[in-house]
């Protein structure tokens, strides 16, 4: 046999709840990320990603407790992502009970922390988190965006940027389509593909999904796991009818 | 009856809130300690790791872990390794070209896994031996979760192993005597790790 592809919702969690709406089922409280977290255990989901979207650092301490909390209760992976600096960021998040963690802008600014971080902890804890967009002005067309998908312009080619966070100790890539994310429209599969071409380590595919069909094609251009957000969150596709289609389309899951 | 004890050794190693809380919803009286009399004391021993072999056994080392661990395989007290904690287990690691000496009490050697996509990560399915306690009542179907770039490959002399393929057949998780082991993270493996850590803590009470 081999791995299965892992399929994984993503929450936004600022101040301790869970914002963009979550519309679940039998669920008394949906802005409770650790209710979240376990019902979507219970859904049969392989991961968890937390983003943690806060503005200040007491919400950023808020953070460590819902991380806690969801690791005492929910006994499947799970990664946070969002405002990782340095090292000690990472340490204290793994303590909370975190057991990898997303970096983005941080790497961007300064490349040498994926090295720091992964010599410290393993490459296995880091996820390259890239928001790409289309970009004339690079090499491969794609370009690594920061802050959130506003698009702000990094000049970094991301294929590029890609092959290189994995060289410094990236474990992982959690590749999204700033251009597809919201669109309903399917994964950015020419993105998925350039990148697998680039880099060794798993790739995670993200931005763009809005039914279960969308989600074997990134699978056959190159992702090792997908993940979504909204689709989830509202009931629009069930982490289920996911593994339903990736299995008939001859992927492995669990 | 009273539960069994079992002391989740800490020496500085990675996110261990899961594995107490799996250990202790499995059964178990569950303290993280960094203390060798609690560690001997226990009905059973819990070794995590995670991280670089050489960071690990640093870590085990500076603790005196490694004596611990002898005594009670010597003595035939439980003891269970997870994932890097499985590794420190064999006689060796070597990565990046740098050679460590384990624990020694599994013979060969922790490497690199011959893969394309490295490190292993994810749900994959094990072949585990007949007859292995940890797999007691599981169904072979079942998934465990994997994270690492490196594992052992040669089953130990005397041992019985579970075999996880990922390009190439390496070790998923081992038992010889009262020593077990799993490359796996069973804490992080939902309801199949479950059934196993509750199998390695049944195990105790008996």
């Amino acid at each position: 046999m081999t791995v299965a592809v892992r399929v994984i919702p993503c929450l936004d969690v600022d101040a301790g709840r869970v914002v963009k709406g979550v519309n679940f089922e039998n669920l008394r409280d949906a802005g409770d990320p650790v209710a979240l977290a376990a019902a979507y255990d219970a859904a049969g989901a392989d991961e968890l990603t937390f983003l943690d979207v806060s503005a200040s650092s007491g919400d950023r301490a808020t953070m460590y407790d819902v991380v806690a909390r969801t690791a005492e209760q929910v006994f499947i992976p799970l990664t946070v992502g969002g405002g990782v600096r340095t090292a000690d960021d990472v340490d204290r998040l793994l303590r909370a009970g975190a057991d990898k963690v997303g970096i983005n802008t941080a790497a961007i600014a300064r490349p040498e922390v994926i090295s720091e971080i992964a010599e410290r902890f393993g490459n296995q804890v880091l996820v390259l988190s890239a928001d790409v967009a289309s970009g004339r002005d690079t090499d491969s067309g794609w370009e690594v965006t920061t802050h959130g998908g506003q698009k702000r312009s990094t000049g970094l080619d991301a294929v590029e940027w890609c092959a290189r966070a994995a060289e410094l100790g990236a474990g992982e890539i959690l590749l999204n389509s700033i251009d597809s994310d919201g669109m309903k429209q399917g994964f950015d599969l020419k993105l998925i593909a350039a990148v697998r071409a680039a880099v060794d380590i798993p790739l995670i595919a993200s931005g763009g999904a809005g039914k279960a069909a969308d989600f074997p094609p990134a699978v056959d251009a190159g992702a090792d796991a997908v993940l979504a957000a909204s689709i989830f969150h509202f009931g629009d596709v069930a982490i289920g009818e996911v593994k339903q289609v990736l299995r008939e389309a001859g992927h492995p899951v669990r | 009856m009273a539960k069994p004890s079992v002391a989740l050794f800490d020496y500085g190693s990675g996110n261990l809130r899961s594995a107490f809380r799996a250990l202790e919803r499995a059964g178990g009286d569950v303290t993280l300690t960094s203390d060798l009399d609690a560690a001997r004391r226990a009905d059973g021993l819990v070794v995590p790791g995670v991280g670089a072999y050489a960071a690990c056994m640093e870590g085990v080392l500076k603790h005196g872990l490694d004596t611990v661990i002898r005594e009670r395989a010597a003595a035939e007290a439980p003891v269970l390794g997870i994932c890097v904690g499985e590794q420190v287990l064999f006689e060796e690691g070597v990565e990046h070209g740098v050679r460590t000496s384990g624990v020694g009490i599994f013979e060969g050697r922790v490497e690199l896994l011959a893969a394309q996509r490295i490190p292993h990560m994810g749900w994959n399915t094990v072949e585990a031996a007949a007859g292995m306690r940890l797999f007691a009542g599981i169904d072979p179907a079942e998934r465990f979760y994997f994270v690492h770039s490196y594992a052992a490959k040669a089953v130990p002399p005397g041992a019985l192993a579970a075999i996880c393929t990922h390009d190439e057949p390496f070790i998923a998780a081992v038992e010889r005597g009262s020593v077990s082991a799993t490359q796996f993270h069973p804490e992080k493996s939902g309801d199949a790790g479950y059934a196993l850590l509750s199998n390695w803590i049944k195990d105790l009470a008996s």
